[in-house]
């Protein structure tokens, strides 16, 4: 491992291999990237191991895990395992592969972690409601122009920039 | 012809592998532009580092214009293509909740798994919290599901919206695109942090930077000029894949059938009657839709067929069968799955059932009742409509 890690790609050029990945995803599987799918998935797979009568019940659950249905068993999920390989891969050869959190410079760690947390949630529960993440719809469903991935995407900026001032604490020095 | 369907091609493992591989592709992209840190995902929102919006817009660009410059090229069937369909309110909602989450947590699913994978602590603490936050909208969902389904328009591209053709709005998106890079360099040149804004590890000079628009307005140039295939060209690119299903004579269903069909609770059946208006009028089959050739390249009228459920059948119906047979074409390149056609048509219809009675009457030959076929023996026409196929939409975000 390196001692000091690679400066980032040029975002053209990050953007442009996104691109032909996307193309790719698209002519070999009919459909685009995506990664809050999987992660729902992954939900229903521990709401299973715990409650499965419950997984049966609630209506987007069940659609993933009713019954002896492995929710796992899913392109999505082989698409996520191979979204953190991918990363492992490049953060290792740029040597970013160290554990560390990144917060702005006014929050400590735990509160960092505690925000992380809560944003995560935030996310999960908009990706959920908004049929898709932010690879999934904005990315995938604005390479094919659809009406509502461009207003999603119009609206995290909106919904990101609208809340920025309030959350400057977090990020700013 | 693209796209080809791995899973099939290769059997489930094969198939697999594939979806591993083009994850670690994404993963790769992701990591490389950085965002497995959250500083410089929410530093976007405070105008210091842009590379959200670069990466992303580029990424969008490039595979546009990939896509519609292999389907102008006809190597590429678009119609096989699942697009996110549109429910406009709750994306915008749902859109909102996420660029707040963004401020909060610093991350987007995607990307804290990037963050996680490259171990950097909050990263994972968010990809917990996403987990957690996926199953509070399943628990939630029930109180405002009517909103969550509401305001729906299918596969509905900004083309349709905007009236434009697909080439003329790859290209104003290419455009917009370019102006809007500009605008972040500049943007990024007033509020740039030197603490955290590394130089990026490939750097290239103004003059490529121009080259490279000019070669994006170019090839979105060349995609409006090619067109994209109306559905008589369409069919020329996919004859080889479909016309073994008319030849085979494997899309012809049998009247005895069709009624068989009409009478399955199970079944979304849509009847499109292609005769002349005034034939229809005097005689049609109940709840079928009478179709003009014009219609069927119509994109208005054709969309919503080709987003029916995966119970959902279209059987044309026509005098005779080189209509149906035209409009099949038509249609099926369009992205019908489930299309038939009936055997000759409404003749074929008159003559097996005019003169048949049910319990003494005669019966209503618009909608015959499933009794019907117990007047006839078994195997008096070889079942055909297989019902089923792939639902494609919503793809892998669903």
């Amino acid at each position: 491992m390196k001692k000091r890690p690679n400066p980032v790609t040029n975002p053209y050029l990050a953007g442009t291999i996104l691109g032909v990945v996307l193309y790719a995803a698209f002519v070999l599987t009919h459909s685009g990237l995506g990664a809050s799918g999987a992660i729902s998935r992954i939900q229903v797979a521990f709401a299973k191991l715990v409650w499965q009568s419950h997984v049966d019940k609630v209506g987007t659950f069940a659609a993933m895990g009713a019954g002896d249905h492995n929710p796992l068993d899913h392109a999505s999920v082989l698409l996520l395992f191979g979204t953190f390989i991918g990363g492992m891969i490049s953060a290792w050869y740029n040597g970013r592969m160290k554990v560390e959190i990144f917060k702005g410079p006014k929050i400590t760690n735990i509160q960092r972690l505690i925000f992380a947390l809560i944003g995560g949630a935030i996310m999960g529960y908009g990706a959920r409601f908004a049929r898709g993440c932010t690879s999934g719809q904005a990315l995938s469903g604005g390479s094919l122009l659809s009406v509502g991935s461009w207003a999603f995407m119009m609206s995290v900026f909106a919904g990101g920039y609208a809340f920025a001032y309030f959350g400057r604490k977090l990020w700013s020095n | 012809m693209l796209p080809i369907d791995v899973i099939a091609l290769f059997g489930k493992i094969g198939g697999y592998l594939i979806f591993i591989l083009i994850g670690i592709g994404f993963g790769v992209s992701l990591e490389l532009a950085g965002f497995g840190d959250s500083r410089r995902l929410a530093a976007q929102f405070y105008f210091k580092d842009m590379t959200v919006l670069k990466t992303m817009f580029t990424g969008i660009l490039v595979a546009c214009l990939l896509i519609f410059l292999s389907s102008g090229l006809g190597f590429l069937d678009f119609a096989q293509i699942s697009v996110n369909e549109t429910f406009l309110w709750p994306g915008i909602v749902g859109g909102f909740i996420m660029g707040i989450g963004f401020i909060v947590g610093g991350y987007c699913p995607g990307t804290s798994l990037v963050s996680t994978a490259s171990l950097k602590i909050d990263g994972l603490f968010f990809l917990i919290g996403a987990v957690v936050g996926a199953g509070i909208f399943g628990e939630t969902l029930p109180t405002f599901e009517d909103f969550w389904y509401s305001s729906f328009y299918g596969r509905y591209l900004l083309s349709d919206w905007l009236g434009w053709s697909v080439g003329a709005t790859v290209f104003a998106v290419t455009i917009m695109a370019l102006v809007m890079f500009y605008a972040a360099e500049k943007t990024e040149e007033y509020f740039r942090n030197e603490g955290t804004n590394k130089p990026w590890s490939w750097k290239i000079s103004r003059k490529a930077y121009i080259f490279s628009s000019g070669v994006l307005v170019i090839v979105s140039v060349i995609i409006w000029a090619l067109g994209q295939p109306d559905p008589a060209r369409k069919w020329k690119m996919l004859e080889g894949k479909y016309s073994g299903m008319l030849n085979s004579k494997k899309v012809f269903i049998h009247p005895l059938e069709y009624i068989k069909t009409s009478n399955d609770a199970n079944v979304k059946l849509i009847t499109l009657d292609l005769r002349p208006h005034s034939e229809f009028q005097k005689f049609h089959l109940y709840g079928s839709v009478n179709t003009k050739m014009d219609d069927l390249l119509n994109p208005d009228f054709v969309n919503p067929y080709t987003q029916l459920p995966t119970n959902g059948v279209v059987i044309l119906l026509a005098e005779n069968d080189s209509v149906s047979v035209q409009a099949w074409k038509y249609l099926k390149v369009q992205g019908i799955e489930n299309l038939y056609i009936m055997e000759n048509g409404v003749q074929n219809w008159n003559n097996l059932l005019a003169d048949k009675k049910v319990h003494g009457e005669p019966i209503n030959l618009s909608s015959p009742p499933s009794e019907v076929l117990e007047l006839f023996k078994k195997d008096a026409y070889t079942p055909k409509l297989k019902i089923g196929g792939k639902k494609r939409s919503g793809g892998l975000c669903g």
